[in-house]
């Protein structure tokens, strides 16, 4: 796993954590594999404004159609990273 | 941090992951500007909604705009009118390509042969004697000779104050003919004498909804949770109303700060041009709306604020669960 994956794991926590205003959990404590919908109960209206600040923060748009993808902060960070490498 | 399998047993765990995921979007689409009745209270008359726009009649114009619709992610179509069985065709766009739901009175019936599984609400307003006060006529004598055992029909049964202490006679009648029924509160719009709801009445109309569900558990599609929300006009401590109300227009929502609310949501008028304010009357007081459906959803936008507690949680998905029952994402 790259560093640069592991780093955006941590940062995406954290603005999950600050977004949703999660309560008892830290960036570094926060599992990234934790199913986002099932387990942290987030809805799309919820992950649309995570979206927002992530295209901020990284500069690249999220698609609506691929919100289904991003369950887990994992698979965010990956997404991520995929774009920022591709370019797209 | 609280998460939902941390909540939940696993008999509630696997009723939550049903709903999960279903991303509802709906819209509500005026499909008419006429009905076949002229109800005391209609909001939609009340608020002159049906002289805002004239409606299209150029039947291509619907089949292209529900095309737009489905672009913008709708994925629920909900229709109302005026009455929508007035106009098939214009349905029949709607029907042909997404999930529809369509509200009717129910005096015309929806032919089955062209619309074999759409679910259709059935506007009820009280018992016999109120039908005639307010509608003119004993409106369930039609609808259910109509629809009697349809599994895709259900009554909306709008309850008004007349009808405390009698709500288990219409509810009987109803499952009498094989049908099943959603309760919601009338909100008086045209102020008619008797029909506004006092803080006590709604006290006494909670609980008998309450003991209706108990009663007629396979009839009643509904939840006490909502009944609660809906009779009290509070959820979490919050209070209902403008400020709160996910049922708005999204094109026109200017709210700061900006509440929980329905994704993309839009209530068209039947020009397919005009937006109206949000799911019900133009110009209702948002401190007096009973409107069922903003309620419903108001529960349903904030699932996270129902994390605090296991019983919250349970409370949130009754009411989705309920909503989607009555929309056809889940059976019965
Ligand atoms: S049937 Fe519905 S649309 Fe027609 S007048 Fe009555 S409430 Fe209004
Ligand atoms: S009238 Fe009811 S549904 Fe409409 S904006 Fe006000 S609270 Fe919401």
């Amino acid at each position: 796993m790259s560093n640069d994956i592991l780093q955006n794991i941590t940062r995406i926590a954290e603005i999950i954590i600050n977004t949703l205003k999660l309560e008892d959990v830290t960036p570094q404590t926060f599992d990234a594999d934790l199913d986002l919908v099932d387990e942290v109960g987030i809805d799309s209206m919820d992950l649309a404004t995570i979206a927002l600040v992530l295209r901020d923060e990284y500069g690249i748009r999220i698609d609506e159609d691929d919100y289904p993808k991003l369950t887990t902060v994992r698979r965010i960070a990956e997404y991520i990273h995929t774009k920022l490498t591709s370019g797209k | 941090m609280k998460t939902v399998s941390s909540l939940l047993d696993s008999h509630w765990y696997e009723r939550y992951k049903k709903i999960s995921r279903l991303n509802i979007r709906s819209s509500i689409y005026d499909v008419t500007d006429r009905c076949n009745l002229r109800c005391k209270g209609c909001f939609f008359f009340s608020s002159g909604e049906h002289t805002v726009a004239s409606e299209e009649k150029d039947i291509t114009k619907w089949h292209a705009f529900v095309e737009k619709e489905m672009a913008r992610g709708v994925n629920l179509a909900i229709l109302i009118g005026g009455e929508p069985t007035l106009c098939l065709d214009r349905i029949e766009a709607f029907y042909k390509r997404l999930p529809t739901f369509c509200a009717t009175n129910g005096q015309i019936k929806v032919p089955r042969d062209r619309f074999p599984d759409m679910m259709v609400g059935i506007s009820l307003w009280g018992d016999t004697e109120d039908e005639v006060t307010l509608r003119g006529k004993d409106t369930f004598k039609i609808s259910s000779a109509n629809y009697a055992g349809d599994p895709h029909a259900y009554y909306l049964y709008t309850i008004t104050p007349k009808q405390l202490g009698k709500i288990e006679k219409m509810i009987k009648r109803i499952a009498d003919v094989g049908l099943k029924v959603h309760l919601q509160l009338l909100s008086n719009d045209e102020s008619v004498d008797g029909f506004s709801w006092q803080p006590a009445e709604l006290v006494a109309v909670r609980a008998e909804m309450d003991a209706m569900l108990d009663a007629y558990p396979r009839t009643v599609i509904s939840s006490k949770y909502y009944h609660q929300i809906i009779t009290s006009g509070e959820m979490l401590g919050r209070r209902f109303g403008w400020m709160e109300c996910p049922s708005v227009t999204d094109a026109i929502d200017k709210r700061e700060p900006q509440p929980k609310r329905l994704t993309n949501f839009i209530r068209w008028a039947s020009d397919l041009k005009t937006m109206h304010r949000c799911c019900t009357s133009e110009t209702r007081d948002c401190s007096t709306c009973k409107d069922g459906a903003a309620h419903m959803s108001w529960v349903m936008v904030n699932k996270r604020a129902h994390m605090q507690s296991a019983a919250d949680l349970q409370n949130w998905i009754e009411v989705y669960e309920m909503f989607a029952k009555l929309y056809q994402f889940i059976p019965w």
